[in-house]
């Protein structure tokens, strides 16, 4: 795609010394984004348009024929069960995270900021479920939350509690997916929110102060909330893009039993279990319109994020 | 009063911290203890009988770990290599030459960093499958040979060093790749280091991606054996679930306790991407 | 609001080893203008922010118009600050900015809060508040800014805004901590005025925080001269220039700086320089080495006196500046005012003497303490 665009000036080449060191680091130029430029186009431009044709057929991994089928695979996935729980269950998964991961995380922040000397010990402690491999985590969970040899049960059994079937219980399996994916965001969200908090200037608070604000909640919405703004939005949609990609706690913890897929993994199994490809193509764009909107949402913050 | 007040904020930061660090101390619990205490939920730090050995040579046994672990170390640096290589001198040219398709390059470059590996998953398993190349170590690396987010940053961070050097380099006889190697990287150590560990970070705890190129046991990565050695055990060695669990995590979280910083720097990318 | 004392006894003050304030002791009188000079680092910033109550002093007290203040919030003082980097909510227009402290003051916390927050202000208060900020930009002639965020403005008009919000609620005294230090130098001299004349029309007490002894000079009822954690002296800007109390008070006071001549007193108390009688007397017990001051205005051309060496002259609109190089010790540098027509006549290799008047020489001791001194009958050199 260099190739395509060449300028004519640049082809007309003169004599003139200029246009022969312009041409130089042209070439240079070309030779040095090749290699990413080739693989852009075989990673990226050439799958989204076989993506963008599958969609429309209904070809199946490995068949010999394969049919135009227009919108059909669109309008199916509308009258997909499964489809639609999936769809359903992820954003009900989204709607309990974002607002837990992204408060709890302030919360936690504005705590972590205030330490001095044990604010590195409480910022591993909140960071280290970031680092972890979410499969092995999960598999912890899935012992955690047993219900009968895990300690959580254990606890609620103590407190006179009847024990919870987290992972059994159908109603329980997307809230529980949903608290741990809260558990392993937090700690992110936490880094990306103190990041913010440093760069309040300490004199505005100084400011706020003599202004009469006297209790910390009014300092809160004076100078921290305001000021924070831009940082929240970009974490309130970042939380959401990786909502919307859970996938790890489906595969370890229910394997997608007693309706709890998620569309990724309803994805997944459409596409590279049953062979769907052209359905699963479909879905795919379904899904990645949503992503879509959220990065280009946060690509439009994130130009504003200095808005004052 | 005062004093509650004072020690408030760690009490909370506390009860918390218990929260997130459990499942850790669990796991490692577990890994160590006999299965025969298996129903003891006590959070008691000393087992009554010192099993260590016994798990972790269960979950070596059952399931080929080492295996799995050198797995994950080839192909998480076969990906960054290729990544650095590709991305530096991209984002050189990007950033410090003029040549024709620059600015569609870019616009590309950015339009990509929007779309997330899965929505490519498809086409890309597809292509792999027709040429044969599913269950190699190439279909596990090499939908992430290019890294638009590497070509991004990298962009960003060469952009502010000074174009006189440059030009002096130049006059003083550096080739342009010399240049760009030699001189810009250098200035620009920081975002490499932090975007290995992310590129490391990703790659490592990656489940999606090998789940569907990979069914052949010995080439599996981290996760995707985690999850086998979970079916095999199917519950019933906690145990060495446990003490399999330990061996995969272990890696990142000694890096993480290590380079504090960096770490933190690299991981707080997933979200700028 | 009636303008208040400000009154600091004892105040001591260390950051971890370092001792920054060494009992201070200062009062401030109701309506005053006082400014705190100093050098860099010692201590005016600290000082400035103990009598705002954003730092606890280690020892001593802090009063306001006579009631102890020691150990109250900075939001129950009703002091007012203006800060270096102005301090303005980034995300408020000017209007909110500058109604911000009445809000905080006049409103229910249940009104103040966001979004919700317009449901529970009363709307006669508010009608206040708003008759107010129009005042406050009226009086600094901002009301056609009032709808800009901070961004939008210039540096002077933000430090108008930062004024403004300081005096919408006529607060008992103004702290300001060099608040003209990031404007431009023409803007700063026309800004020094605005705000003399505004002290002047609001009658309140304004501590003025800076470390051009300019700023300090042409604004200021008295002057407090500040030294590594200690006051200096305190007086009037013609006191400090005058008969500055310390060598530290005199080198710091006057453009150019005051000429340092090192002279040695014999046990009679006479003052010599480099051997040479300069017919003033001191007190016999302060025998021995010292420091004599003198103004550059008060030298001249003579005859005889210190031998010099004109080293180059410089005009500055009306004055014209002389730098010279004391022939007795090369490292002693001598700085002449003239008249910007006047001459110097030198002779070969640009030598020439200098006379002062010596009723206007200030002696310093090694210790930097004043020393009394009087005028001899001049001895021949
Ligand atoms: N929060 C603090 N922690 C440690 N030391 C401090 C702190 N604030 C001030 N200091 C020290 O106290 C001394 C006095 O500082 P201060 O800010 O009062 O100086 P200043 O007279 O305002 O100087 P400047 O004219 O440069 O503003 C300095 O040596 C400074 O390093
Ligand atoms: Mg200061």
């Amino acid at each position: 795609m260099t190739a395509t665009d060449f300028p004519a000036e640049t082809t007309m080449a003169t004599a003139s010394s200029r246009s022969r060191t312009d041409r130089r680091m042209a070439l240079r130029g070309l030779a040095f984004v090749a290699p990413a430029a080739l693989l852009l186009i075989a990673i990226y431009i050439l799958p989204m348009i076989v993506l963008a044709a599958f969609s429309v057929t209904d070809y199946q991994l490995g068949a010999l024929s394969i049919r135009f089928v227009g919108l059909q695979n669109f309008t199916a996935a509308m009258d997909d069960d499964v489809f639609m729980r999936a769809f359903a269950n992820t954003v009900l998964y989204a709607v309990i995270v974002i607002p837990f991961g992204v408060f709890l995380a302030l919360g936690v922040a504005l705590l972590v900021y205030n330490r001095k000397r044990s604010r590195a010990f409480w910022e591993v402690a909140y960071f280290l479920p970031v680092t972890a491999t979410l499969v092995a985590m999960a598999t912890v969970w899935q012992f955690l939350l047993h219900p009968s040899i895990g300690p959580v049960n254990a606890a609620i059994k103590w407190f006179g509690f009847e024990p919870v079937a987290f992972l059994s219980n159908p109603v329980l399996l997307i809230p529980t997916m949903a608290m741990i994916g809260i558990w392993q965001v937090l700690g992110f969200n936490m880094v990306l929110f103190l990041a913010g908090l440093t760069a309040i200037p300490k004199d505005l608070y100084e400011a706020a102060r003599l202004d009469g604000a006297r209790n910390p909640i009014d300092r809160f919405f004076t100078v921290t909330w305001p000021i924070l703004g831009p940082t929240t939005m970009f974490v309130v949609v970042t939380t959401s893009i990786s909502a919307f990609k859970v996938f790890e706690t489906v595969a370890v913890l229910t394997k997608g039993r007693f309706g709890s897929e998620t569309l990724l993994f309803n994805l997944y199994l459409e596409g590279f279990e049953y062979s769907n490809t052209g359905y699963a193509a479909a879905l795919t764009l379904i899904f990645l319109a949503i992503v879509l909107i959220l990065s280009i949402w946060q690509t439009v913050h994130m130009d504003r994020k200095v808005h004052y | 009063m005062a004093y509650v007040r004072r020690y408030l904020p760690h009490l909370v930061l506390a009860i918390g911290a218990f929260v997130m660090l459990l499942p850790f101390y669990w796991m490692f619990l577990t890994s160590i203890r006999s299965p025969g205490e298996i129903f003891d939920v006590s959070l008691w730090p000393i087992p009554k009988d010192f099993s260590a050995g016994e798990n972790f040579s269960r979950a070596a046994s059952q399931v080929p770990m080492a295996r799995f672990m050198l797995n994950g170390v080839i192909v998480c640096l076969g990906i960054l290599i290729v990544q650095v290589l590709t991305a530096v001198p991209a984002a050189y040219a990007l950033a410090k030459l003029r040549f024709p398709g620059r600015r569609l390059l870019m616009t590309l470059v950015i339009a990509a960093l929007c779309v997330p590996i899965q929505a490519l998953a498809l086409p890309l398993f597809v292509g792999l499958a027709m040429t044969e190349l599913l269950n190699t170590y190439f279909a596990m690396m090499a939908p992430f040979f290019l890294s638009v987010f590497a070509i991004f940053l990298f962009h960003q961070s060469f952009r502010s060093y000074p174009n006189e050097i440059i030009e002096a380099a130049r006059m003083d006889g550096f080739s342009e790749m010399e240049i760009c190697w030699r001189l810009v990287l250098r200035g620009s150590l920081p975002s490499l280091a932090a975007f290995s560990v992310f590129s490391l970070v990703a790659h490592w705890n990656d489940l999606y991606w090998p789940m569907i190129v990979v069914s052949d046991t010995n080439l599996a990565p981290p996760p995707l054996g985690m999850l086998y050695f979970a079916d095999v055990e199917s519950g019933a060695n906690y145990g060495a679930l446990m003490a399999g669990a330990t061996i995969i995590t272990a890696p990142m979280l000694v890096c993480f306790l290590l380079v504090r910083r960096h770490f933190i720097a690299g991981i707080t990318m997933t979200g700028v991407k | 609001m009636t303008p208040q004392s400000v009154e600091l006894r004892g105040i001591g003050k260390s950051f971890g080893t370092e001792n920054v304030l060494k009992g201070i002791d200062l009062s401030v009188r109701p309506g005053e203008f006082l400014s705190l000079v100093g050098m860099s680092g010692c201590g005016k910033s600290t000082l400035l922010r103990m009598i705002a109550g954003l730092e606890a002093p280690d020892r001593g007290t802090v009063s306001i118009g006579g009631s102890d203040v020691t150990d109250m919030d900075p939001s129950e003082r009703n002091l007012a600050m203006v800060f270096q980097s102005y301090a303005l909510y980034p995300h408020m227009n000017v209007r909110q900015n500058i109604a911000t402290p009445l809000r905080m003051r006049r409103l229910p916390l249940s009104a103040r809060l966001p979004l919700i927050g317009g449901l529970f202000a009363p709307s006669q208060t508010l009608r206040e508040i708003d008759a107010a900020v129009e005042q406050a930009a009226e009086t600094l002639h901002i009301p056609h800014l009032l709808d800009r965020k901070p961004a939008q403005l210039s540096g002077g008009q933000r430090q108008r805004v930062a004024l403004a919000r300081a005096l919408v609620r006529s607060p008992a005294a103004f702290l300001m901590d060099e608040p003209l230090s990031n404007l431009d130098a023409k803007l700063r001299a026309h800004m020094r005025e605005e705000l003399a004349s505004l002290h002047r029309r609001l009658g309140a007490t304004f501590i003025y925080v800076t470390h051009d002894q300019i700023e300090a000079m042409t604004m200021s009822d008295r002057i407090a001269l500040m030294s590594e954690g200690r006051i200096e002296q305190l007086g009037t800007p013609d006191e400090l220039y005058r008969s500055p109390a310390t060598l530290t008070v005199a080198r710091f006071i006057g453009t150019p700086s005051i000429n340092l001549l090192p002279v040695e007193i014999d046990a009679q108390g006479k003052v010599a320089a480099f051997g040479q009688d300069l017919g003033l007397q001191a007190a016999a017990a302060h025998a021995g080495p010292a420091t004599l001051g003198i103004r550059s205005e008060d030298l001249r051309p003579a005859a005889e006196g210190l031998a010099v060496r004109v080293l180059r002259a410089e005009t500055h609109g009306a004055d014209r500046f002389v730098s010279c190089q004391l022939l007795a010790d090369e490292t002693v540098r001598i700085t002449l005012r003239q008249a910007a027509g006047e001459t110097l006549e030198t002779g070969a290799d640009g030598l020439t003497h200098l006379a002062f008047a010596p009723e206007r020489a200030h002696l310093f001791g090694a210790d930097g303490a004043r020393r009394e001194l009087s005028v001899r009958e001049r001895v021949a050199a």
